[in-house]
């Protein structure tokens, strides 16, 4: 090391010891700086300029095959799937990639918006692939496998070839072809800052008028009758005492729907079925329930179905659970679980015996 | 019973037809010779005298024998022992009477419990604060119980130093206690083309309000010495599956209204809702009090996370999506009487609900019982707080026909509450964020109310 090395060095340490006292004289003793270790571990967010975007590739070919593995049993083979979560892939055009507006967006009557309908900003998609999937196993996907999943999402939407492969190196480009990378305005006065040199005004100007305001109104939307007790009884959503008691729609409405039950009805305590409860709660545990519910289908089928089908069959169940398959219940393939012998008895002598809640 | 313990002239003035002072010292006077029998029935005869005048015209008449056996036959808790004290394993619960108050998922509105919603029971609240257990939940991969001994924060980015911080460091440092809304950006969404749920629960039940303790964001920032000039933008991301990340204005964290908090109504956040730190942003929609919260990195330009590139947009009638909308515009809601709910009778009510602004103090709010045609000003009660919930109350006699209640708020910086027509006209129908519209309930002759939207 040369001495002029060394004295900016010691220059360097100076600083550094300062700043550390600076901050010392307000907080003596509290955080302490975060190695480069920990931060590299952390800091994994992709700007759209594609700051934080870590070097590497992944071809089409490839995120197909992570694809049908890891994702397809939400999103759909062709990432079309709208049961559990929103479709990520339709709607788009080849014209819209040439003008980077989605044109269906316009469109009242367009049923959907898929996530390549809405997304102008393709580290959007590796940033949250990234981070957050597969849902049940965030942020375990390999580098590769998350450009991969990308490009194979991007080939889907007709924005990349079949023999692509999605880099470091050509995302910018890819950027450029986004189907509704111009569809995004901040033109609106609901930023809390000046950043975006947004709107300074609201969009609406309601006024204050207490008389005579409006001509006699109109219903123009009522709440339609099946809805009435779609949401469960709605006097047992309401206290038991108060200026008004909630509506029993269970019943059908009357000339006078009073019917609140009388205050002293408390309402009946479910029975304790302390066997459900720990297989349900080995259920949230090893997120079974993402897939599927305990009285309805989600993805796979429910609880209650699959004991319909296989009462008694505690042994054969507990295969299952361990090794997943795709068939019995559909095309839909469920990934092998990796969960404790004993838990997956628990979980396959419940649903034998009846999947009781 | 000694003599000085025998009432005497510091009896509290008995109310008309209950004992004098006379009878009072003729009944201890004959409890003393051991006729207990003589003080019960004279008490009974008094109560019984106390009630016929008052019961003249009330939803609550007196029965034909003489009296409500509710007063009548002392119940078990009136004659028994009580529980002990730290029942319950030392946390207190409801009444067993109040398990109709709950927060509930809307059937149908998602597929999984760990990406969903459930609502805030409105209807049901007094005052402005939430009570923990009811608070609105909105999670996109689950919620943890983590374990605060062994969680970190960390502060990268634009900064002289990155930092990291205990949870122990964070609470040494100086705290504040502020109360605040937090509304999910989709709240009213299902309204926004047509009436869809039935009551307010599900209509405007993610909004809830708090009193959050922690330390300003501003002072961790600069702990770590960041580029307050450069530095335009803060992202924030969860420790959890999701790691949700969102946009920050520096200029919103340097006004000191940013928190980094743990603390929720006098005890540490709940789960649900962030267990041990989130980011509290006063005024901006819920998406962006991120839970779990692990770091914030200081940039120069915004993230377009996920929620703020894919959800939590706004399409307007043109096909652009609006971005970047955060702050929560001022609104109202009458939550009593509301959808869903019936009147007993004819007579007073007291017409009840909450309005809060993304921008400031509520100003004032009106309200209407014949759908928008004229508007009393109601009463705004104490505390009202900037960007917090405000409770307000309206006198009112119900005459038995059919009205349609509305309530209209204002901010401290004069924008008011927009109808539906006026937020339509603006931004169509398919926004599904930020409906701040007027809620109108219809109370039906039969006393019933309906969720119902005006021409």
């Amino acid at each position: 090391m040369s001495s002029f090395r060394k004295v900016i060095l010691t220059t360097a340490l100076l600083a550094m010891a300062g700043m550390a006292m600076a901050q010392s004289e307000k907080y003596p003793g509290l955080g302490r700086v975060a190695t480069p270790k920990e931060v590299a571990k952390w800091d994994i967010d992709v700007r759209p300029d594609f700051k934080g975007l870590p070097a590497g590739s992944g071809s089409v070919a490839k995120g197909q095959d992570v694809w049908e593995g890891k994702c397809a049993h939400c999103h759909g083979i062709f990432g079309e799937s709208n049961e559990v979560f929103s479709p990520l892939v339709g709607g788009t055009t080849a014209e819209d990639i040439k003008t980077g507006r989605v044109a269906n967006l316009t469109r009242q009557d367009f049923p959907g918006r898929t996530t390549l309908m809405k997304v102008a900003t393709v580290s959007t998609l590796w940033d949250y692939i990234n981070r957050a999937m597969p849902w049940t196993n965030p942020k375990t996907l390999s580098t590769e496998e998350v450009y991969a999943v990308t490009a194979f999402l991007l080939n889907l939407g007709g924005i990349v070839p079949d023999d692509f492969t999605l880099s470091d190196k050509n995302i910018a480009e890819v950027q450029k072809r986004m189907p509704n990378r111009n569809g995004m305005t901040t033109a609106h006065a609901m930023w809390p800052g000046k950043e975006f040199g947004g709107a300074s005004r609201p969009d609406t100007a309601n006024t204050i008028c207490m008389k005579d305001c409006m001509p006699e109104p109109k219903l123009a939307s009522v709440l339609p009758e099946f809805a009435r007790n779609a949401h469960g009884n709605l006097a047992e959503q309401n206290r038991l005492v108060g200026q008004q008691h909630g509506a029993d729609t269970t019943r059908p409405e009357g000339k006078n729907t009073t019917t609140a039950p009388p205050a002293s009805a408390v309402p009946a305590p479910k029975a304790d079925n302390s066997e459900a409860k720990a297989a349900v709660a080995l259920l949230n545990k090893y997120s079974c329930t993402a897939c599927h519910g305990v009285d309805k289908k989600v993805v796979g089928p429910g609880f209650n179905e699959i004991a319909k089908k296989h009462p008694g069959k505690t042994d054969y169940l507990a295969g299952k659970i361990k090794a997943g398959g795709a068939g019995v219940w559909g095309p839909v393939p469920m990934p092998p679980q990796s969960l404790p012998e004993a838990d997956a008895k628990a979980i396959a002598a419940w649903i034998a015996k009846g999947a009781s809640k | 019973m000694k003599e000085d313990h025998i009432p005497s002239g510091r009896v509290l003035k008995a109310p008309e037809n209950f004992l004098s002072q006379e009878g009072i010292r003729t009944v201890f006077a004959e409890g003393k010779k051991g006729r207990r029998d003589f003080i019960r029935n004279a008490f009974a005869a008094a109560a019984a005298g106390a009630a016929m005048p008052m019961a003249m015209g009330q939803g609550n008449p007196v029965p034909t024998e003489g009296g409500d056996p509710n007063i009548l036959n002392l119940p078990e808790h009136a004659t028994g022992l009580g529980q002990g004290v730290a029942s319950d394993n030392g946390y207190g619960k409801p009444s067993k009477f109040e398990t109709n108050v709950q927060r509930r998922q809307s059937p149908g509105l998602t597929q999984t419990t760990q990406a969903s919603v459930s609502f805030a029971p409105l209807q049901s609240l007094f005052g402005i604060v939430t009570p923990s257990g009811l608070h609105f939940e909105r999670h996109h991969q689950g919620w943890w119980d983590i374990d605060p001994s062994k969680h970190r924060f960390m502060v990268n980015g634009m900064v002289k130093k990155p930092m990291v911080f205990t949870m122990d460091e964070i609470m040494r440092l100086p705290s504040v206690s502020r109360f605040h809304f937090i509304e999910c950006g989709a709240n009213t969404a299902v309204d926004w083309g047509n009436v869809a749920v039935p009551t307010v629960q599900y209509t405007h039940g993610m909004v809830s309000c708090s009193e959050f303790t922690g330390v300003p964001l501003i002072t961790l920032l600069e702990l770590a010495g960041a580029d307050l000039k450069n530095g335009k933008f803060v992202l924030a991301e969860g420790g959890d599956g999701s790691s949700m990340t969102r946009t920050i204005p520096m200029s919103l964290i340097t006004s000191g209204e940013v928190l980094v908090a743990y603390g929720q109504n006098g005890e540490m956040l709940r789960p649900e809702n962030g267990y041990p730190l989130r980011l509290v942003v006063p005024g901006v929609q819920g998406v962006s009090w991120v839970k779990y919260l692990r770091r914030v990195e200081v940039g120069d330009m915004p993230w377009a996370a996920k929620d703020e590139a894919i959800h939590y947009i706004d399409l307007q009638p043109d096909g652009l999506h609006r971005q970047y909308s955060s702050i929560q515009e001022c609104k109202s809601v009458v939550t009593t009487p509301s959808g869903g709910q019936v009147l007993l009778d004819k007579g007073f009510y007291n017409i009840t609900g909450l309005a809060w602004s993304g921008k400031g103090k509520i100003k004032r709010v009106d309200v209407s019982v014949d759908g928008g045609r004229n508007w009393r000003q109601a009463r705004l009660e104490t505390p009202v707080l900037s960007k917090c919930l405000t409770r307000f109350n309206l006198d009112w006699v119900w005459d038995g026909k059919p009205a349609i209640i509305q309530s209209r708020a204002q901010d401290e910086t004069g924008y008011v509450q927009p109808t539906y027509k006026q937020l339509r006209a603006v931004r169509g129908t398919r926004s599904i964020y930020h409906n701040n519209a007027i809620q109108s309930w219809l109370v039906q002759e039969n006393g019933e109310v309906k969720n119902v939207q005006l021409s």
